[in-house]
């Protein structure tokens, strides 16, 4: 078991009142590859709570990927554990308690929209009206309502990103896994969908974990960026935001926006320099 | 000799009439595409009639469109039969056994890696193979009846479609896999809702290679031996007894037959995979 | 993106393996498909095989022969266990068993060749009742139709990219021919060259180029029209004339389509030939499979076959080889 001392300087995200979604316990995850084992992930320890939005940044290779494709059990640790509403992560993707948004839309040409969203839905085994209901609920809550009938290549980049997490949310998980969902937009969009991304996350309280190369997108989104670095893949640091859970766009020109800004500039060149 | 004249006059025309409309400002319309090709073909027919009759072209080396167009309708009776015993009876029902049957096979292959690495690059090599050369053995096991062309065809089938098959089955990103398992779909419902529309593109066009494999199987077989009616057969004895005619219309239903039943595939394609990316939008 | 998970799918995928670990899966298949042969080579003679028997004096049940042809295979095969011993040997198979084909092969190859009387050691020339002799026959229609055929189509599809005219009058039907069963024309393109006093190598010949002329236009318009609208705007900066657009950008950037069309007419090329065979017997493979069903000598028509097949093979691995050689040098191929 561990020590009261190692437990005081367990890395927390979110607040220590209720018990962590996610807790990661010294993870190892080593991949044999033909050029010889590559160390994806080293002594990963990591708590995040219920309703917390935690960032994970840094450069290729540093892990934060991995570590999301861990949770979402996608990937299997080699050590340590991880434990996902105090299930494994395997037990926790069958009882379907998350959903995962990827780099690419990744909508299925060949459905529209709205079958898009309905088929998480499908295949979990809702009844067609649930399915109705709740395919026009979460388009409303990404603004894509009116657009259920057309197919995924009518739409823009953004718009096709929206339906994508309207996707993810439409089956009602608690924790939300998303890996650099925004990173092949261009910046102006990017904006519009961090700014709706966080009145998404007021509204549902879910859990969030993001996967992002932007030092302004995890300052702007989380309650707590988690700085990584590579070789081997580990945790930097972890940095608990002190901004209000109302922001504006503007907010990024504050100097408490740019002082955190600056902290995590500090870690990731700080894990470059090791 | 005058008709030869009009012959090149009429070609003069013709393609002159086509440069217009090819280079004009209504040569993007669709009544254009369809007019120029068509006029092409016409003027092609009409220099035909006009040179075999001005150059007294023998019946027997090269008949005349015209009369090959009486030969047509007085003997469609015959050339119906023929029809429904080398299309209908032949190569359909083996075109639709076989690719079923590869169809089935390529389901099953998927499911073992061990099967896959093995079935994939044979059936690539068979794919390439002169199989029509297994005609003289059917006939020779199952008769002279359709169902040795059948059998011809479901060979020649097969293989194509057995690896357009697998390989559009395995056409999925890791991602949309990824999201399938995030999603903790099973087996059918991975392959329901995702691999099989994502193979659609590639069945299609297996079943477009085989749709004309498919007549090419069933006539061949008929040159080893056939009762007394079917196209391939026709083919055969009309030009023992030097009927020109009677060849060229048997040439014009399987020609027909083939760009009809490719049409219909081609049609369902359309219908079927309107998503994919060539497709989508312009031609 | 880069992440780490990525070596593992690579190492995961079975596109890293070595050469050698794929060809097992393959001889698992080949192998079993020689053990269904040989296992269904027995019900396939069954018949044949108890008439002999019964000839020989073995007791076979039912012992009348018009009441055996009225059974299934399968049944004869359960009565009669112990009348089966010749079933892999016997003189007139309706499947020979694949080491009979092999036999058959040898016999009319090498033996031939080595110790008949017409073979190549005792009379200098290829005997004509061999299949290297047969299969060379059939091979020279083959590259010669495909030649004709191969310059014919890329000449035609070089006219087709460069006048609008010909693209819309001929293209559609260049598209609509590969729909069609086009060995139809066969036994009448023969037979009408004949008649005309052509005969021999140049009507096979003129089927095979037929056949190979169609997927060669097709592929090398597609080919000739690769090169992206920025490629082409570059050229048009430098204001190239049409002739070093051709041959400094749409050729050049033709090449994969032109050998992937090149390998579906050389398969075609052989069809065309061995076809072309059929109406007039003169030698080929095409007239050996003939004779063979006309005689009910299987193991010849099945040794044509596999010689067809491998001739097949090599043309298309030939080609094959040409093109990583050739995409190779261009770069276009690691």
């Amino acid at each position: 078991m561990l020590s009261d001392e190692e437990i005081k300087n367990w890395p927390e995200a979110g607040t220590a009142t209720t018990a962590p979604v996610i807790r990661a316990d010294h993870l190892d995850l080593t991949f044999q590859t033909n050029d010889g084992p590559v160390h994806a992930l080293k002594d990963v320890s990591l708590d995040i709570a219920k309703g917390s939005f935690v960032s994970f940044i840094g450069p290729s290779g540093c892990g934060k990927t991995t570590f999301l494709r861990c949770i979402a059990a996608l990937e299997h640790p080699t050590g340590g554990s991880l434990t996902v509403n105090g299930m494994t992560p395997d037990e926790a993707r069958r009882a379907r308690a998350y959903g995962y948004v990827f780099q690419a839309a990744g909508l299925y040409p060949w459905r529209t929209i709205g079958r898009n969203i309905a088929l998480p839905l499908e295949i979990m085994g809702y009844s067609r009206a649930e399915q109705a209901e709740r395919v026009a609920r979460v388009l409303e809550l990404v603004e894509l309502s009116g657009f259920e009938k057309k197919f995924p290549w009518q739409l823009s980049g953004g718009m096709q990103q929206r339906a994508s997490i309207a996707r993810a949310l439409a089956f009602d998980a608690d924790i939300l896994l998303m890996d650099e969902p925004f990173g092949a937009l261009d910046e102006i969009v990017r904006d519009r969908l961090n700014e709706e991304l966080l009145k998404l996350w007021d509204k549902t309280e879910k859990t969030i974990g993001f996967v992002t190369h932007s030092i302004p997108e995890a300052v702007y989104l989380s309650t707590h960026i988690v700085v990584m670095s590579p070789r081997p893949g580990r945790i930097t640091d972890v940095i608990e935001s002190p901004l209000p859970k109302e922001r504006p766009l503007d907010i990024r020109d504050t100097p408490e926006f740019i002082e955190i800004a600056h902290r995590v500039r500090e870690g990731l060149r700080a894990g470059y320099e090791e | 000799m005058t008709l030869v004249i009009f012959a090149v006059l009429l070609w003069a025309v013709g393609f002159g009439v086509n440069v217009v409309l090819a280079n004009g400002p209504a040569r993007d319309t669709g009544a254009v595409r369809l007019a120029v090709p068509l006029i092409f073909g016409l003027t092609i027919l009409g220099m035909w009639e006009l040179i075999v009759r001005g150059m007294q072209v023998s019946t027997v080396i090269l008949p005349p469109p015209s009369l090959i167009a009486a030969s047509f309708a007085e003997n469609l009776g015959t050339l119906w039969g023929d029809f429904v015993q080398t299309i209908l009876k032949g190569a359909l029902s083996g075109y639709i056994f076989g690719c079923g049957a590869a169809f089935v096979t390529a389901l099953l292959v998927d499911r073992s890696d061990y099967l896959r690495r093995g079935l994939l690059p044979l059936g690539n090599f068979m794919a390439a193979l002169p199989i029509v050369g297994t005609a003289p053995i059917l006939v020779m096991w199952f008769g002279f009846g359709w169902q040795s062309k059948a059998a011809v065809v479901v060979l020649m089938v097969y293989f194509p479609m057995l690896v357009n098959t697998v390989a559009g089955l395995s056409e999925t990103t890791s991602m949309q896999r990824d999201l399938m398992r995030t999603y903790a779909a099973t087996w059918g419902q991975t392959l329901w809702t995702l691999r099989l529309p994502a193979a659609l593109p590639f069945v299609f066009n297996g079943l477009k290679i085989c749709s004309t494999l498919a007549l090419i199987g069933a006539i061949v077989a008929e040159f080893f031996g056939s009762p007394t009616l079917g196209l391939g057969f026709r083919i055969s004895t009309s030009i023992g007894q030097l009927d020109l005619g009677m060849v060229w219309s048997a040439i014009l239903v399987s020609a027909l037959s083939g760009t009809v039943f490719y049409g219909l595939v081609a049609l369902a394609e359309r219908r079927t995979t309107f998503w994919h990316a060539s497709h989508r939008g312009g031609r | 993106m880069a992440e780490a998970s990525d070596p593992k799918a690579g190492a995961t995928a079975g596109t890293g393996w070595p050469r050698w670990l794929r060809l097992p899966p393959v001889l698992g298949m080949v192998l079993a498909l020689l053990a269904i042969w040989y296992v269904a080579v027995v019900p396939m003679n069954v018949k044949e095989v108890l008439t002999a028997a019964e000839r020989a004096g073995v007791e076979v049940s039912p012992p009348s022969a018009v009441d055996r042809r009225d059974m299934g295979n399968w049944a004869l095969v359960l009565r009669n266990p112990h009348a089966l011993g010749d079933s892999w040997s016997s003189d007139r198979p309706k499947l020979p068993a694949p080491h009979q084909v092999l036999v058959e092969l040898y016999d009319s190859t090498i033996d031939e060749e080595l110790n008949g009387r017409r073979g190549i050691v005792r009379s200098g020339t290829l005997s004509n009742r061999s299949l290297v002799y047969h299969a060379l026959v059939t091979l020279n229609a083959t590259f010669l139709g495909f030649l004709i055929g191969a310059l014919l189509g890329v000449g035609l599809a070089v006219g087709i990219v460069h006048s609008r005219v010909m693209d819309m009058s001929v293209m559609p039907w260049a598209i609509v021919s590969q729909t069609i069963p086009i060995v139809a024309l066969a036994p009448m393109i023969i037979v009408v060259l004949y008649s005309i006093g052509v005969q021999g190598l140049i009507p096979k010949a003129v089927i095979s180029a037929y056949l190979s002329f169609f997927p060669v236009v097709v592929g090398m318009v597609k080919g000739l029209r690769s090169p992206d609208a920025m490629q082409m705007d570059l050229m048009r900066t430098y204001s190239a004339p049409t002739a070093s657009v051709l041959t400094k950008l749409r050729l050049p950037s033709s090449i994969p389509y032109l050998f992937a069309s090149l390998k579906i007419a050389i398969a075609a090329s052989l069809v065309g030939a061995i076809v072309g065979e059929l109406p007039v017997q003169k030698g080929g493979l095409g007239a050996r499979m003939l004779a063979g069903s006309y005689y009910g000598q299987t193991a010849q028509i099945w040794a044509a076959l596999l010689v067809a097949a491998a001739l097949a093979a090599l043309l298309v691995y030939a080609i094959a080889a040409l093109e990583r050689r050739t995409l190779r040098r261009m770069g276009m191929m690691p």
